[in-house]
């Protein structure tokens, strides 16, 4: 069994689906923070069976929820103030996502507008359909990788 | 403040108020030609156009405004590396409205959350045309008596082409009216468009051969296949007369189903249809003006007793 310490002040990310911690770690730039990170990968799950966590060591307002239910509205998100729980947060789709993707539309005024947010909207909530504010680029699963900021 | 940045941007019954004034300006022109006295229009033309800027222009001074900009990129400080968001905020202190063309998907966007006055797009890439579908919605309710009921063939560069985009969107809230896409494989619609048409309950088809369904159409909106849209110089060459309608196809067209086209056109009209009374393309340049003057009105909420 692994331990893995308390954190007396930041957030939880729990119940993510097994494999998907780094992702979700790059999503949230958290590679480009100095913030204190575990993250636990395949630990037992009565729900899940496997399942991913990742708790993060800093300001919960500082940590883009938004990107996180983006990638999976399932994942729970457990605020943490003076070592507690002070808040279990239901994730929903975002109608809006803010400096998450980055446009992947060579005609897009994103590509040339440097100052410009990258924003995307949810076009089709039943499809989890996003698309870009400007162009209206359809965001690609399959294509993941391409479009991370 | 209020912009026209999609012709979404207006429910169909602000849609029909606009059209409502449109008409009556073509009626009464004199009692519309000081509705705009000290007003000025920017035309902010990134990309080259005739008729769209002029129309502006035309539009504005037949309102008895005026009008400033400049036509191309190299004219304006985007040579020196000027962002949109910058000229426009420039350009709010110069004049009332600013219509922007911009080779960019989402210029108009932009400009409009950075602007101090109404922002139209005049055209933003392949992305959206907004008046052109204003204008092509007129001459339709002008030619057929309604907006509604009706099977309207779209042919030629389905992918790029911008008025089809937007005019289809825009179709897309009126009853019963189905769509028939023809195009060339590599000029598909792309499938946000036919995404929306699923979404809505609209039924379409896609076929390659015109000759195939125009027996069918009751309108018929021919596209341009766009140079400038093409990274690739061969596959231009290989798609630009892909369609050309002519007398033989118009023979077997219905005796209503009138011809739309945005203009300009290259070889995909045949000029032997042009004296066709089923021919409506030059028709609606003369709606576009009257289109883009209750656009100015609208936007300034300027009313004309």
């Amino acid at each position: 069994m692994l331990n893995v310490g308390k954190i007396e002040e930041g957030i939880v990310l729990d119940h993510i689906e097994a494999g998907k911690a780094m992702l979700i770690y790059h999503y949230l730039h958290l590679d480009r923070e100095d913030f204190q990170v575990a993250i636990i990968k395949n630990a037992r799950s009565n729900d899940m069976g496997r399942k991913d966590i990742l708790k993060v060591e800093c300001n919960p307002d500082l940590i883009n929820l938004d990107a996180v239910a983006f990638i999976d509205p399932e994942i729970t998100v457990n605020v943490i103030k003076g070592g507690e729980i002070i808040e279990k947060k239901k994730m929903e789709m975002p109608r809006e996502i803010r400096g998450v993707l980055k446009c992947h539309n060579p005609r897009c005024i994103s590509s040339i507008e440097q100052e410009i947010p990258h924003i995307f909207f949810l076009s089709d909530a039943r499809r989890k359909i996003y698309r870009c504010r400007y162009c209206e680029e359809k965001y690609s699963e399959g294509e993941r990788e391409k479009w991370f900021r | 403040m209020r912009h026209c940045l999609t012709p979404l941007d207006f429910s169909t019954q602000e849609l029909d108020q606009l059209f409502d004034l449109a008409a009556d300006i073509e009626k009464y022109p004199e009692k519309y030609a000081h509705a705009c006295d000290g007003k000025k229009i920017a035309t902010l033309f990134y990309e080259p156009s005739t008729r769209t800027r002029l129309s502006f222009e035309a539009a504005m001074m037949n309102l008895g405004g005026k009008a400033l900009g400049f036509a191309g990129a190299s004219q304006s400080s985007a040579a020196k590396g000027e962002s949109v968001a910058d000229t426009i905020q420039v350009i709010s202190c110069f004049a009332d409205i600013a219509a922007i063309r911009h080779f960019k998907e989402g210029a108009a966007y932009v400009a409009a959350e950075h602007s101090g006055i109404p922002v139209i797009n005049a055209g933003d890439g392949g992305h959206e045309h907004p008046t052109q579908t204003l204008l092509d919605m007129m001459t339709i309710r002008q030619l057929k008596g309604r907006l509604n009921h009706f099977t309207i063939g779209i042919c030629g560069d389905l992918k790029f082409g911008r008025t089809v985009h937007s005019l289809v969107k825009t179709l897309a809230r009126y009853e019963d009216i189905h769509f028939v896409f023809i195009s060339p494989p590599e000029l598909r619609v792309p499938d946000y468009i036919t995404d929306l048409l699923e979404e809505r309950g609209y039924t379409y088809e896609e076929c390659i051969k015109l000759e195939d369904v125009i027996t069918k159409l009751d309108l018929l909106y021919m596209t341009r296949v766009q140079r400038e849209r093409f990274f690739n110089e061969e596959d231009y060459i290989r798609l630009k007369d892909f369609y050309v309608l002519n007398k033989r196809l118009m023979k077997r067209a219905k005796d209503d189903m009138y011809v739309l086209h945005p203009l300009p056109r290259v070889n995909e009209i045949s000029v032997e249809i042009d004296k066709d009374p089923r021919a409506a393309y030059f028709k609606q340049v003369q709606y576009g003006v009257y289109v883009r003057m209750a656009l100015i009105l609208t936007l300034l909420d300027i009313h004309v007793d």
